[in-house]
């Protein structure tokens, strides 16, 4: 492939240096940073097109829309609370409500791997049908590749979404301001732990379903009730809230500080957590959303997402300081407090 | 959650600090807390936020992968390169750099390397592929020592011939004894390691309270069980006693795990000396296998190159290791030297010092001022 001769011209900075591609590169946390913004802007985009976010916008003729993509290689392709298929709609939409856009329609690819049996690939078609539903979103094109048996794992699944911009909303990590709060939908970790343990290869049984769902409903809750008021949105997936809030910290400058007896997490998922020395702020979620609102705002916000369906345990976790500066820090009743950085590496692989 | 939120709740962890602080007064106290498993707890719950800057705790050598020198990391892999090897270790192993990459980044580049939670899921692994060898890479102090050494009883017994563990186990005393003998240590106790107790006990540690006069504690891993530990230190030293004593009662008996010891006995013998990344050679500080498992000693079912890297020199691993240096003030700490890409041993590990500095602690110092209104 050859550049063209204005970027030849113009030459890029290139600042991905690692010798090769790893696991952790895929992971969402630090790796998958450094190779999106050391590789993929600087040749795609010559310089960041300002904070990346889940979704872009586009202007057509005038009218902004909302578009993202996202591939789904999870690994096992059912488990408890849902499937590849399901997630591969839910995550779309999700990505594309954080981004104040309502999902209006979806182009779906699928790798097949030879050998793949006909039930699997029906109960995952029928999954993304009903997923898509649900979420009132039209399926409107796809494409289809099968590769060779050993080449994949039975089968990927890539969906690209188009949005309808939400009304009274916008979405801006530099819009965050000192003293606003962070809210979370729901219990963190839900989805990264049944993974694992629908892996198998802990010998840990619990009571435990993914939380994959489209978190559109919230989001239009939270929108009606406190639109003016919520500067920031995210859907915590790989990579998990800290990570997510890293980014946020960083993009705005200021400081996230979480109070930890304030973070919903079920007690089957601490008590993972602590076996295998991971932490809940680290483990992949499908279907929470983290918002920052400003503070004459929180209650109301907070208020409709308890009533919306599946809010009832939505909370405010904490709040956006001047310090420690592009950092995430987490306080516990006692008085103690640390740094919660991205995920390094990989904890939990191909978990979406 | 039972066991855990019993050992974090705030007005008793509030109540174990203020007797911390009265009995600390003025003097300035330097603690070492021998195992990783304990830095890590002691960044990650901010209990420095909580101890008057009086008490000092010193990160010790506890944390297996830290110690563990970059020749045997190649060593190993050099193994799993043959044909038809996987190579099967726990996860803390995986990102630890050899000089041509880790565990993973061969991964990457195809060799077969697989995360296991225990030993004997490397056995099963063995079961399962009967036409490839699986070599298990072992780490670990006693903590870890008694699974692998269980599951060579067991793969002796069923005649598994498609298995082999390459051994690293080290003991922690002998490291202690070389962090005492060290000429530029000044401590005043140990806060001692929780999970190596339940296996040798408390016992081999008087020699520390009757030869060295340092008390120890043996102690827990939450946050109240570790500012116990130093309510239970700071009340020998104002006696004057130096002591074994034993916080972790709910877990670790006075005497060991008898059958722990039985099973290492059975399967390990003392190595005259290994090497510890950061502080040296150390005569009988490391396990090797013993002649009656031959069959299942990597070591000496393949050709191993004995090769032997030296750390970097502007690495400060040792001075760390020692409590000289802290963390930050190593020349490549933050910069060269990061969680992403470790330079130093203490970088690797969540247990090593570093790491776990780098990922909880760094960056609050400047802000500590802004802090004092959240607590």
């Amino acid at each position: 492939m050859s550049a063209p001769a204005a970027m030849d011209a113009n030459p890029v900075s290139i600042r991905f240096r690692d010798p090769q591609i790893e696991m952790a590169h895929g992971a969402g946390g630090k790796a998958s940073r450094k190779l999106v913004e050391g590789l993929f802007v600087p040749l795609l985009f010559g310089a960041a097109p300002g904070p990346l976010g889940d979704a872009a916008q586009v202007e057509i003729n005038g009218t902004k829309v909302a578009i993202t993509t996202d591939s789904f290689v999870v690994k096992p392709l059912s488990f408890p609370g849902g499937s590849i298929g399901e997630l591969a709609v839910n995550g779309t939409v999700n990505d594309l409500a954080v981004s104040g856009a309502k999902a209006e329609a979806l182009v779906v690819t699928y790798v097949l791997e030879a050998g793949l049996p006909t039930p699997v690939l029906e109960a995952e078609v029928r999954a993304m049908a009903k997923a898509a539903h649900d979420a009132g979103v039209r399926i409107a094109a796809g494409d289809t590749k099968v590769v060779e048996h050993g080449k994949a794992d039975l089968m990927y699944v890539t969906t690209t979404g188009i949005g309808r911009m939400l009304h009274g909303v916008t979405i801006d990590p530099r819009s965050v301001r000192v003293g606003d709060k962070i809210l979370l939908s729901g219990p963190l970790g839900d989805h990264g732990i049944t993974i694992l343990l629908a892996r198998g290869e802990l010998d840990l049984e619990a009571d435990l379903r993914s939380d994959t769902r489209s978190v559109l409903p919230l989001v239009e809750a939270l929108v009606r009730a406190a639109g003016p008021g919520v500067r920031w949105m995210r859907d915590p997936t790989r990579g998990g809230a800290a990570t997510a809030l890293n980014e946020l910290a960083r993009d705005c400058g200021l400081g996230m500080v979480l109070f930890e007896d304030q973070i919903p997490v079920r007690d089957t998922v601490r008590g993972a957590c602590e076996l295998l020395g991971l932490d809940p702020l680290h483990i992949a979620n499908e279907g929470q959303f983290l918002a920052v609102v400003s503070p004459e705002y929180a209650d109301a916000a907070i208020n409709a997402l308890s009533l919306a369906p599946g809010g009832s345990e939505a909370q405010v976790i904490g709040e956006v300081r001047e310090q420690p500066a592009g950092t995430v820090l987490v306080t516990t009743l006692y008085g103690g407090s640390r740094i919660v950085d991205m995920l390094v590496g990989d904890p939990l692989p191909r978990i979406c | 959650m039972r066991f855990v939120d019993e050992f974090r709740q705030p007005e008793l962890i509030s109540r174990a600090a203020e007797e911390i602080r009265r009995l600390a007064g003025t003097r300035h106290y330097r603690m070492m807390e021998v195992c990783g498993g304990h830095t890590h707890a002691i960044y990650r719950f901010g209990l420095k936020d909580i101890l008057p800057a009086n008490i000092e705790l010193i990160h010790g050598p506890g944390c297996p992968v830290c110690v563990l020198p970059m020749g045997r990391i190649d060593d190993g892999l050099s193994i799993a390169q043959q044909p038809d090897v996987i190579f099967a270790a726990f996860g803390d192993m995986m990102r630890v750099p050899g000089t041509q990459g880790s565990p993973l980044e061969h991964k990457a580049r195809g060799m077969d390397v697989r995360i296991v939670y225990s030993p004997s899921d490397a056995l099963k692994l063995a079961r399962l592929n009967p036409d490839k060898h699986v070599m298990f890479f072992a780490i670990g102090f006693e903590t870890t020592a008694p699974s692998t050494a269980l599951t060579m009883m067991r793969a002796k017994a069923e005649g598994i011939q498609n298995f082999s563990v390459f051994c690293n186990h080290v003991t922690i005393i002998p490291a202690i004894r070389a962090i005492l003998d060290s000429p530029d240590m000044r401590l005043d106790a140990f806060i001692g390691p929780g999970h190596v107790s339940t296996v040798i006990g408390c016992r081999p540690y008087e020699w520390i309270a009757q030869n060295e006069r340092k008390p120890i504690v043996v102690s827990g891993f939450e946050p109240l069980d570790i500012l116990q530990s130093i309510v239970m230190l700071l009340r020998q030293l104002r006696a004057g006693e130096a002591k074994v004593e034993n916080q972790y009662k709910r877990v670790v008996p006075w005497e060991g795990n008898r059958a722990a010891l039985r099973a290492m006995a059975e399967v390990f013998q003392l190595r005259p000396y290994f090497e510890w990344r950061g502080l040296g050679f150390i005569s009988q500080s490391a396990l090797r296998v013993n002649d009656k498992y031959a069959k299942w000693d990597a070591e000496q079912r393949f050709d191993v190159p004995g090769v032997r890297v030296t750390d970097p020199k502007a690495a400060q691993c040792g001075e760390v290791l020692k409590g000289v240096l802290k963390p930050h003030q190593c020349k490549l700490f933050g910069r060269e030297c990061t969680p992403e890409h470790p330079v130093g041993a203490l970088m690797v590990s969540s247990e090593g010092s570093c790491a776990a500095y780098h990922s909880y602690e760094h960056r609050k110092a400047a802000m500590v001022a802004s802090l004092s209104s959240i607590a």
